[in-house]
């Protein structure tokens, strides 16, 4: 105990940190040494970003005392930190997308010719060299803007080594990532750890934090609930000690909140809610075909790119089409107006919560209020009574954690954030809600609450279009399941072939029998 | 909550700085434009003679006028994260206009200048809604357009006799001038838009974020166009007051920089130029703190370029207060 202490890069110790109405942290500790990956891990709210910040010198600590290599530091602002060796890489890419990929990467410290002109061809060189060293082959003189987020991720992790880093702090690094993309980061975060450098790794993803995380330190309720090495930890046992609830409670409800058994409306051979034919785009989509009957749970599984969320927004109008249409209740719905679709009852949760859902600058009641407000207006007029009694009503039924109707939405955690833009759309009676990704990045807890309310919405008659990169939820909330590749529909699932195994096989079949068909053609 | 009340407080020298700045900054962004207000006002009582005059009064407010209608729509605008440049140019129109058909009466006159004020916002509505042009690109080109309009419809200065439309510039109502009441009206009408219509919700949320405004459904391009539209029909009926009050009509010179001012009202009330937020009365209170300031100066007898580099200060002062609060 005492030698991890003298040997830690970073080590917070009892800190506290106080907003206005809650403790965010209370006296927690936690060591990180070098060259070891260790993982953050908690629900929302349970003070890990808090942490992070105050690592990073965003809050300062209220109370308790936070130690680099040994001595008491005090960071007061990111700069400090960062020029103490402590980088973070957010959820959310913080770079020039305008500019060349290797400006990015070398900004400030790009290699200088005679007369401090920035020596191009040595720029262009050298980023190419580092990107490579991180599974990045690209044209580096590319703008930032036109990589896909992955690449861009990258980009700024090895912006943040090559600033000589001694500690690595990553928020959802893989959030965005694809499998390939996740396998890479990997070995980058390896690699670091055997050259000595600290990593702490924030995930929600528990696979990845057994591939690649040595120790861990659970946070609830802004203390440590737990702290020790993740090998032997069992996985049940992690996720108990993340919600606070005992190990055979979890076991009994399995991994995600979705009830076991199909809802009874899917077995019905009723008329679709909304049915969607032949959506075709160039390069997009190409003649999918999807129906949601009242009740069923479709799922759409593919991989990224696979023409997923693009067939979500084709189907409520957001996307302009070359060919198809979509019907709800048999009759067909006026093409690109979001308007039409949602006055017909059809209604998309975004897959980019931040982007395309909340309306930051708005509170929590204006947001949940947004697109029902035309049905709470008499002539125009919106009634502030008729608004409350509404949010009061989503709030206490989807449990929405904000110390009132008035605090602004982007104050809120991620999974809060997540049930105001469900309450959004349930506030305008959708008969049909397309779901992109409704778990993703949100903690443990807010993820049962949501998966256990789309369950819920479906027993009472609600057709729902799940799409989920998280095959388990997937499996364990879908009825039925139709696996897309590059825009296309290429098999459906449904009763017992309901399984991660046959998804997979389906995706990975198809792309044989795809590139035969291509051969064939060719020749 | 038990739990919270227990603990003992932290101790209060632990609160840096760091964590008062921010708050700080959102008091001056909420309420610094009437404190300001305030303190010039107390100013002026201790020290500048004669500034508790009515007359002194009517004087500022009437001048204000203008500006103050011109800067409601121009919060709107502002509020979607867009901008107006034509206002001067569609007071000039509406200048034009009115100068052109008083012959069929003063309200038929003053009825085509605000429909020619509607088009010209239309103009730049649809432009910036449906072709998808930049506001600033958009509004410049219809400010430099529109002025040669109404240069070409009335060449040079025109007085006029009609009694009615003198009588709208210059009479008054229990000591308070018409066009200062107007101006009232004006103010809280759009006040009423911002707070209490699905319009003036789906507005602000539209600047907030426009693609979550358009997947839930907001039919986003018309609330745009019928904002610029809004701009345009403030604008005519400010050029209208205008003229009535010089009693001629003169589309070479009214309304020029007065976007600008505009601007600055809002600014300086503390509306985020990013959009998402409308704040009607703190624009009005922008506009009124740069009147009273370039008259307390002026009545201490500092040239106006004292004015201009003291308006200077306090815009700079109002972006840094908004920006600061942003990058919390």
């Amino acid at each position: 105990m005492r030698r991890t202490e003298l040997a830690a890069v970073l080590e917070a110790k009892g800190i506290s940190k106080r907003f206005p109405g809650v403790l965010a942290l209370d006296g927690v500790h936690l060591a990180l040494l070098p060259g070891e990956v260790h993982a953050l891990v908690g629900e929302n709210g349970a003070g890990k970003s808090t942490l992070i910040k105050v690592f990073t010198g965003v809050y300062h600590p209220d109370g308790g005392e936070l130690r680099h290599h040994g001595a008491p530091a005090a960071f007061g602002t990111p700069l400090d930190a960062q020029r103490a060796g402590i980088s973070t890489i957010y959820q959310e890419v913080n770079l020039v997308p305008m500019m060349s990929v290797a400006r990015n990467l070398l900004l400030g410290r790009e290699p200088r010719g005679r007369f401090g002109v920035i020596d191009a061809t040595k720029m262009y060189a050298e980023a190419a060299r580092v990107l490579s060293g991180y599974g990045v082959e690209t044209d580096v003189r590319r703008p930032l803007r036109t990589l896909g987020i992955g690449a861009q991720q990258m980009v700024a992790l090895a912006r943040a080594v090559a600033v000589d880093a001694r500690v690595v702090i990553m928020d959802e690094p893989t959030s965005s990532l694809e499998p390939r993309e996740v396998e890479t980061l990997f070995g980058v975060i390896r690699r670091l750890r055997d050259e000595g450098i600290a990593v702490m790794y924030v995930s929600h993803r528990l696979d990845e934090l057994y591939q690649v995380c040595d120790r861990v330190t659970v946070l609830r309720d802004g203390r440590v609930a737990h702290t020790g090495p993740l090998a032997g930890l069992d996985r049940l046992k992690l996720i108990s000690l993340m919600l606070g609830r005992e190990l055979n409670e979890v076991k009994a409800d399995g991994l995600t909140r979705f009830s076991r058994d199909r809802h009874r409306a899917a077995d019905g051979q009723g008329p679709p809610a909304v049915e969607a034919r032949g959506l075709t785009r160039r390069h997009v989509l190409d003649g999918i075909d999807v129906s949601v009957r009242p009740g069923e749970v479709v799922g759409l599984g593919g991989l990224l790119g696979a023409g997923r969320t693009e067939t979500a927004k084709a189907i409520v109008g957001a996307m302009p089409l070359d060919g198809g249409q979509v019907l709800v209740a048999g009759l067909p719905l006026r093409g690109g107006s979001t308007t039409a679709a949602i006055r017909a009852g059809v209604s998309l949760l975004p897959e980019d919560r931040k982007a395309e859902g909340i309306v930051p600058t708005l509170s929590v009641r204006e947001n949940i209020a947004l697109a029902a407000l035309p049905a709470l207006a008499r002539a125009g007029v919106v009634s502030d009574a008729k608004i409350d009694r509404m949010v009061e009503i989503f709030m206490r039924r989807l449990r929405i954690k904000a110390a009132s109707p008035n605090q602004l939405v982007s104050e809120l955690s991620g999974g809060n954030q997540q049930k105001v833009l469900l309450a959004r759309w349930l506030a305008v009676r959708p008969k049909v809600l397309l779901l992109d990704e409704p778990t993703r990045g949100i903690d443990v807890g807010a993820k049962a609450e949501v998966q256990a309310l789309i369950d819920e919405l479906a027993e009472e008659g609600l057709g729902v279009l799940l799409i989920s990169s998280d095959l388990e939820e997937l499996v364990e909330g879908a009825d039925r399941i139709l696996v897309l590749r590059e825009g296309a529909v290429v098999g459906e699932l449904t009763g017992d072939e309901v399984t991660e195994e046959r998804i997979m096989a389906t995706i990975a079949d198809d792309r044989a029998h795809l590139d035969g068909d291509d051969r064939g053609a060719v020749r | 909550m038990t739990e919270l009340t227990s603990k003992p407080a932290p101790p209060s020298g632990a609160r840096s700085m760091a964590d008062l700045k921010p708050r700080i900054f959102a008091w001056v962004q909420d309420y610094g434009v009437y404190a300001a207000v305030l303190a010039l006002l107390l100013f002026n009582v201790l020290f500048t003679p004669h500034f508790l005059d009515a007359s002194n009064f009517r004087t500022q407010f009437v001048q204000v006028t203008p500006i103050v209608i011109v800067s409601l729509g121009m919060a709107l605008v502002i509020g979607t994260q867009g901008i107006d440049l034509s206002v001067g140019s569609v007071m000039a129109l509406a200048a034009a206009l009115v100068a052109l058909y008083l012959g069929y009466g003063a309200l038929p006159a003053l009825i085509v200048a605000v429909i020619g004020g509607a088009v010209v916002g239309a103009a730049g509505g649809a432009l910036v809604s449906y072709v998808g042009v930049q506001p600033i690109v958009a509004t410049l080109a219809l400010l430099v357009g529109v002025r040669g309009i109404a240069n070409v419809l009335v060449p040079q200065l025109v007085e006029f006799r009609n009694p009615e439309l003198i009588a709208l510039g210059s009479s008054s109502v229990a000591g308070i001038p018409v066009i200062v009441l107007i101006a009232a009206a004006l103010t809280l009408i759009v006040l009423f838009v911002v707070r209490r219509t699905t319009f003036g919700r789906q507005v602000v949320a539209i600047g907030g974020n426009r693609s979550a405004s358009e997947l839930s459904g907001l039919p986003v391009k018309r609330v745009l166009l019928i904002v610029y539209v809004i701009s345009g029909l403030l604008a005519a009926l400010a050029g209208v007051l205008a003229t009535a009050r010089l009693q001629a009509s003169d589309p070479t010179s009214l309304g020029l920089f007065i976007e600008l001012s505009a601007i600055t009202a809002v600014v300086v009330g503390g509306t985020p130029l990013t959009g998402g937020r409308i704040r009607v009365l703190s624009t009005v209170m922008g506009a009124l703190l740069m009147q009273l300031l370039a008259a307390t100066l002026i009545k201490h007898n500092l040239p106006q370029s004292w004015t201009q580099m003291v308006q200077a200060v306090i815009i700079l002062a109002a972006v840094y207060a908004t920006r600061e609060r942003a990058n919390r």
